[in-house]
């Protein structure tokens, strides 16, 4: 049992470092196709994250007008790191929609009022039940949906200024 | 010149670090002891170097040599003094100089100061920091060299980070790094004790200085880097669960269970494996932090160049030394004989548990940390928040607390729990009277965990106080008084922690000049907005005026706008009280002629970083009263033998 022990650490650290070996050597792929691209979005209706924005339900992503639905959260550091590449979208003339995820009202709109709000509308999703049904595993992404209320693209982790140009480019192509 | 100097001294260096190595090889293994003597004389010529070479670098830096690439890409010619020479590490190369510097400078303080080892354990431990040393030299000479020359010469240089433009830099860095590196020799006293096989109390006594003064420097390091993130950042937030932020905490919990299981090995020559294993551990977890933050494996607000072969290179050396000293550890630790035994209510139990949960935290911290690297080893993409770290490690470091205070009031050895008990009663008392006092004062307005916070900080705050009780304050040790000042510093901390989640007013308001904003007593009068210009930014100021009763100061709070590299900063204005803090944000410019602003009420915030400046100053006077102690002892029994 001793014997054992002596060398537990030795093999965990092994482990640590496989991972960290995979984490290192494995190209950054940024980019994960989703199964659910060219589907249609799940269906929901969210209550209001913010103060001064409207809920958000999946029926109003339909509207035939090509728009960006970001998954963020007050808690999340690369989030505000893409603050102001979404802003940059927002004035580029693109619609955007967001689901904060895990988060409460306060958080959001001390979160808005520090980074900027380029949402029109902000539904909560307390207990990451519509991210898991969006296909989303964590915060920030952000889906590009067609006028017809189809996921046309899926964007993981936060958008660089590099990739504005990319994600206005895909809007253009769910027209 | 300079440059070139610079380099040549750290060549040298290296070098001496390779001659260190193998002399204590040749003197230890290969029976040649005779050349054993040249050892220390090496450590200290190899500190001496590189604290030359770092000086290099910072003059470089003071005369913004911009034919140096380094200060190029980090550095402007029309950056104040202060911010020009602590912009010296204020980038991967300038703070792997550091790192090696501190390196360097340890292993020569070990060799100039050490005079408890037995001569073996002592040149092992020697070759041990010279093996390690060497890594890092290597790392910094092949992948990172910070005296790199560029020519042509650009005109000037690209600027240091706006947000590292703070007194914070000048401070934090050194403090923290000396403190993450200082670890290193007692990793380097656990090799050699392992080498040597000579674990026992007084290798513990030996080590202790040294575990504690890393200690003291890491616990300021964080403490500085907390308060600085808090108002730089102006999120009003204290701490974030970063991953490098977690990358300084992990170190810093293993060197706190290291430091009390070297006492418990140090008095009672028991829990031999651990304490060597949680030396090793300690170091290992600067080193995955450093690895961590250079590679850009995982995302975090203190970025620094990423770069996948200076990733591998870490990597390596991580195998290297931790995977080497886990080996050895295995290899050599069955023939430790087992300590000390100890009965089930002693002392030493509770430092066990001590460790134990310390262990926990760490272990937990550290899943949290690299959760996302292992889901993505799988193809998931998730992110750990701080929902998780406060949920997890919150009731367990309350719970670390009360053992915390219970620990100092039993004997070493053997107790009677009635005993223990009996000497608990105050502090059971006052636990007693402030769940009822916190919760007839705040109950329903706060949540469970900064109750329990409250709770827990009032009585562990009297409980840290009762190891004074009935003594003769005058003839008590200072090292006991070291151990009540950074408990009590705990207890303090854990208070600050739990005001500021129970009681904090934030206030979110679009305001014009003239407007005034009230708000958790004070009343706040905003006069104008007014541009204004510093040594290398422009910035809008706000001027508000603050009163409570009766007392008006004016305060200013500031959005800056730096030109190179073009960036905005938000300068919070902090008014302290002595009980509490006003935390100020200027926003930005809502419609026309109204400016968002951000007003927080922090009742007692400031005691988080006092409870932070108390931990270290209680290390540092256990350092000094321990040091005093063994100096007086032997000065005694010099005067008994002339």
């Amino acid at each position: 049992m001793r014997k054992l022990l002596i060398w537990l650490p030795l093999v965990l650290f092994l482990g640590f470092f496989a991972l960290f070996a995979s984490g290192l050597f494995k190209p950054d792929d940024r980019v994960i196709t989703s199964k659910l691209i060219g589907q249609a979005l799940p269906a929901f209706t969210l209550p209001a994250a913010a103060s001064d924005r409207p809920a958000l339900a999946s029926t109003q992503l339909a509207d035939g007008k090509p728009r960006l639905l970001n998954i963020f959260a007050s808690w999340c550091i690369p989030c505000a790191a893409e603050a102001p590449q979404l802003m940059a979208l927002k004035q580029a003339g693109v619609e955007i929609d967001a689901i904060a995820i895990r988060d409460a009202r306060p958080d959001v709109d001390a979160f808005l009022a520090r980074n900027g709000n380029p949402y029109s509308r902000i539904g909560l999703d307390a207990r990451s039940g519509v991210q898991i049904a969006l296909g989303s595993s964590g915060v920030p992404e952000t889906f590009v949906i067609d006028g017809r209320g189809r996921i046309a693209y899926q964007h993981i982790g936060d958008i660089r200024a590099d990739d504005v140009p990319m994600l206005l480019q895909r809007l253009k192509d769910a027209q | 010149m300079i440059a070139e100097a610079g380099l040549a001294a750290l060549w040298f260096a290296a070098v001496l670090a390779l001659l260190q190595l193998f002399l204590v090889g040749m003197g230890l293994a290969g029976g040649k002891g005779e050349v054993l003597g040249a050892v220390r004389p090496v450590a200290v010529l190899q500190g001496v170097l590189t604290a030359a070479a770092f000086v290099a670098l910072i003059s470089l830096f003071l005369r913004s040599d911009m034919s140096v690439l380094l200060v190029a890409t980090n550095s402007h010619s029309a950056k104040p003094w202060l911010y020009k020479f602590a912009g010296t590490w204020g980038n991967h190369e300038g703070s792997m100089l550091l790192w090696v510097t501190v390196m360097g400078v340890a292993g020569a303080a070990v060799a100039l100061f050490e005079r408890a080892l037995k001569r073996d354990a002592h040149m092992a431990t020697l070759g041990a920091q010279a093996a390690i040393s060497l890594g890092f030299y290597a790392f910094l000479l092949f992948s990172s060299n910070p005296f790199a020359r560029i020519s042509p010469a650009p005109a000037d240089g690209q600027g240091l980070n706006p947000l590292l433009q703070d007194p914070g830099l000048a401070f934090h860095p050194p403090t923290l790094y000396l403190g993450y590196v200082g670890l290193s020799v007692a990793f380097s006293f656990a090799v050699g004790a392992l080498l040597t096989r000579q674990v026992d109390a007084a290798f513990a006594r030996a080590m202790r200085p040294w575990v504690l003064a890393a200690w003291v420097m890491l616990t300021l390091g964080i403490t500085a880097g907390s308060y600085w993130a808090y108002y730089e950042l102006g999120w009003g937030g204290w701490w974030f669960w970063d991953p490098v932020e977690n990358a300084s905490l992990m170190p810093w919990l293993a060197a706190t269970a290291l430091l009390h299981s070297v006492t418990v090995l140090a008095t009672r020559d028991a829990l031999r494996a651990w304490t060597v294993m949680l030396a090793v551990v300690a170091f290992s977890m600067s080193m995955v932090g450093t690895f961590l933050v250079r590679s850009g494996i995982l995302t975090s607000v203190h970025a620094f160049a990423v770069d996948p072969e200076r990733g591998s290179f870490i990597l390596a050396l991580l195998a290297l030394y931790i995977g080497g000293a886990l080996a050895l550890f295995g290899w050599r630790i069955g023939t430790v004989r087992e300590g000390a035994p100890f009965e089930l209510v002693s002392r030493e139990t509770f430092l066990v548990v001590n460790n134990l949960l310390l262990s926990v935290i760490l272990g937990l911290v550290l899943i949290g940390t690299l959760y996302p690297l292992m889901t993505e080893a799988f193809g998931h993409k998730v992110s750990v928040g701080a929902p998780y770290f406060d949920r997890i490690a919150g009731p367990i470091a309350l719970i670390l607390l009360i053992v915390m205070a219970a620990g100092p009031l039993t004997r070493w050895r053997r107790d009677q729990a009635r005993a223990v008990a009996g000497r608990m009663l105050v502090p059971a008392a006052v636990a007693l009277a402030a769940v009822v006092l916190v919760g007839a004062l705040a109950w329903g307005r706060i949540g469970l965990l900064p109750y329990c916070g409250l709770v827990v900080a009032l009585a562990v705050g009297v409980g840290s106080l009762a190891p004074l009780w009935k003594r003769n304050l005058r003839r008590t040790p200072l090292f006991t008084y070291g151990m009540v000042i950074a408990h009590l510093g705990c207890a303090v901390s854990l208070a600050g922690m739990a005001c500021d989640s129970a009681f904090t007013v934030e206030k979110l308001v679009a305001v014009r000049p003239g407007d005034s904003i009230e708000t958790a007593g004070w009343t706040l009068r905003f006069q104008r907005i007014l541009p204004l210009a510093g040594d290398n930014w422009t910035a809008l100021q706000a001027d508000v005026i603050a009163e409570r009763s009766g007392r008006a100061v004016v305060i200013h709070p500031q959005s800056r706008f730096f030109a190179s590299p073009p960036t905005t900063t938000t300068e919070a204005a902090l008014l302290t009280r002595w009980n509490g803090q006003l935390y100020v944000v200027l926003g930005q410019e809502a419609d026309a002629g109204r400016w968002q602003m951000r007003i927080w009420w922090k009742p007692f915030v400031t005691l988080i970083w006092l409870g932070g400046i108390m931990i270290a100053l209680g290390g540092l006077l256990a350092l000094v009263g321990r040091e005093r102690r063994g100096w007086l002892m032997k000065w005694r029994a010099r005067r008994a033998m002339a």
